[in-house]
């Protein structure tokens, strides 16, 4: 028990981090970022590469390791930072993002080398991806598990709903997937655009385990994303607000994409630490 | 192993070029353990019968959900399987074509995706269901290979190929029960090599898919009016045999290109981009379904309209040579 919780504020570090790393990020790259929607899954990547995955950084293609597809993939900066806390992504080719040629870009590019499973950034098309990787493990009689972190407007692509019904009807229980629920897209909240207030209904009457948490409590979400059914697929609701950690990014969607300038990193390095 | 004789190539016709899909991978299954086969609810449509009996643990329908299908391939794909999966050609190419780009194209994920019924002979069934655009999409998609095989033989000489090929594909199955025959005896197929089916002199006809034969028919039929006409089969429009292509252009002056498809974005088109470039370009004239969609009837009877037959070819080639 005490060990958990050394474990949950040394994730908790993990999440400072990274949230100050996509803020530098953010103010290196001179242009537009997807800050809000990075910030808003940062304890969700966190604690999935801080803890409940398993994986070889020095053997990235280790055929037993756990898979994690970005479907949301404009939340990179979420993905590259948890990527970098772990070793998949050195200093170097940390510096090179949105740099001409640079292998991180603004969404995702398939790189096993690096840690990333799959190139995204096309909405909806994760979960699909997933279902084969999921029933290719079964097959193989491997037991790893696929996560695949998705948006809460992300969901109002058709091709979602035909992969959940799949994964059901071919009981992946190997399959988690993590929405990111901040209840924003990009032209503004869920609620107005296609609500997402039966959300979890929606995933349980596709035949998925649904599991609701607090998206930015370090130990409830490890305690779910560790969850898993044989035949079921599990689907983690995760309530989190966008632009997370920093006051004036906050449920607020200007934060969607938008360029940091060095006066706002000072405020948001202030909001987030206490400090410069 | 199904291997092609006089007498198979007589039986493989009467199946049809779906029927022989299904042979043909029904057949690789043996060789293939890794071999998974997926559908989108079309599963018997495309002659896939036997292969779900025989191994039902390497088939999945994934429901009529063709984006689904080339997002779950690509992910099984990606963990080292053999993987194909079909539906009817407008309803991958262009349902799913965002997922073809993502999953095949750009993350270059081995998956064979096979469009059957492609062009015109779902007949009656209309536009909706016709592939007459699928070439366009597929070839300008980077990473993107596209095969037309000419007539059954040629069908299991693809999937064949394929199963052995590292990357991804569009394979377009046009024809229909009863296909034209091409080729009666074994011969030697790689993909992006086009053959050389007739020499002549004047007229190089290039056809692919169901217009092979038909084209070899108006070479014979074109001897009679004194034209001397080469016929190529080029089964694979992307990537396209450039070195034939360029001694075609140096042997020949009208070069005339025959496909069950768009005049816009396919065979011709690849032909004409590539000869267009060349020191001393040919004429290229490019022979397929016009530009619009039009009212539909039998297959036979929307190949005569158009012009893609033996006698429209004939009449096409005539007309041109005489301007």
């Amino acid at each position: 028990m005490g060990a958990e919780k050394i474990d949950d504020i040394q994730i908790e570090m993990m999440a400072l981090r990274m949230r100050k790393r996509i803020l530098d990020m953010s103010l290196r790259c001179e242009g537009p970022t997807h800050l809000g929607g990075g910030l808003s899954l940062v304890e969700i990547m966190a604690v999935l590469y801080g803890s409940v995955m398993n994986f070889q950084i020095e053997n990235p293609r280790w055929a037993d390791r756990d898979r994690c597809i970005l479907s949301k993939g404009h939340g990179v900066l979420g993905l590259y930072t948890a990527l970098a806390e772990v070793g998949f992504i050195e200093e170097e080719d940390f510096q090179s993002f949105k740099q001409n040629d640079s292998h991180l870009i603004s969404h995702p590019v398939m790189n096993l080398d690096l840690g990333i499973e799959s190139s995204n950034g096309s909405l909806g098309q994760g979960l699909s991806m997933a279902v084969g990787l999921a029933w290719a493990a079964r097959r193989n009689s491997k037991n790893h598990s696929i996560y695949v972190v998705m948006g809460d407007g992300e969901c109002n692509e058709g091709s979602v709903w035909e992969a959940a019904m799949s994964a059901s009807q071919l009981k992946l229980g190997n399959i988690v997937s993590v929405i990111d629920h901040n209840g924003l897209q990009s032209d503004g909240s869920t609620e107005e655009i296609i609500s997402t207030s039966q959300l979890s209904d929606k995933w349980r009457s596709f035949g998925w385990k649904v599991h609701e948490v607090d998206g930015h409590e370090i130990s409830a979400l490890r305690s779910v994303l560790a969850m898993r059914s044989d035949t079921q697929p599990t689907c983690v609701v995760a309530r989190t607000i966008k632009g997370k950690g920093i006051d004036f990014m906050e449920d607020n969607n200007e934060w969607h994409h938008n360029r940091l300038t060095q006066t706002m990193y000072e405020r948001a390095v202030l909001s987030l630490t206490g400090s410069n | 192993m199904l291997e092609l004789t006089a007498t198979t190539s007589k039986q493989w016709s009467r199946i049809g070029s779906r029927g022989m899909y299904g042979q043909a991978i029904l057949d690789l299954a043996g060789s293939c353990p890794e071999l998974v086969v997926l559908s989108a609810d079309l599963g018997n449509s495309s002659g896939l019968d036997r292969f779900k009996k025989s191994y039902p643990d390497q088939f999945i329908n994934v429901g009529i959900a063709e984006q689904n299908l080339i997002g779950v391939a690509a992910g099984i794909a990606k963990e080292g399987f053999t993987v194909f999966a079909s539906s009817f050609a407008p309803f991958i190419a262009m349902r799913a074509s965002e997922q073809v780009r993502m999953n095949m194209g750009y993350m270059n994920l081995n998956v064979k995706a096979v469009g059957i019924g492609s062009g015109l002979v779902m007949g009656f069934l209309g536009n909706s269901h016709f592939g007459i655009e699928d070439v366009a999409v597929m070839r300008a998609i980077p990473n993107m290979t596209v095969v037309c095989p000419a007539d059954c033989g040629e069908i299991v000489k693809v999937v064949q190929a394929a199963a052995e090929y590292d990357g991804p594909m569009y394979i377009r199955l046009t024809g229909g029960p009863n296909c034209p025959i091409v080729y009666t005896d074994n011969y030697e197929f790689e993909i992006g090599r086009a053959i050389e089916l007739k020499v002549g002199s004047e007229v190089a006809v290039i056809a692919n898919g169901s217009m092979v034969a038909p084209s070899i028919a108006a070479a014979d039929l074109l001897t009679q009016h004194g034209v001397s006409v080469g016929v190529f089969n080029f089964h694979t429009v992307k990537p396209l045999d450039e070195q034939m292509l360029t001694s075609i252009s140096k042997a020949y002056g009208l070069i005339v290109t025959v496909e069950e498809h768009s005049i816009i974005g396919g065979l011709g088109s690849a032909v004409a981009e590539f000869v267009s470039a060349l020191d001393k370009p040919n004429r290229v004239v490019r022979l397929g379904h016009p530009d619009y969609f039009g009212k539909t009837g039998e297959y036979e009877f929307l190949l005569q309209r158009y012009g893609l037959t033996a006698d429209g070819i004939v009449d096409s080639v005539l007309t041109e040579i005489n301007k």
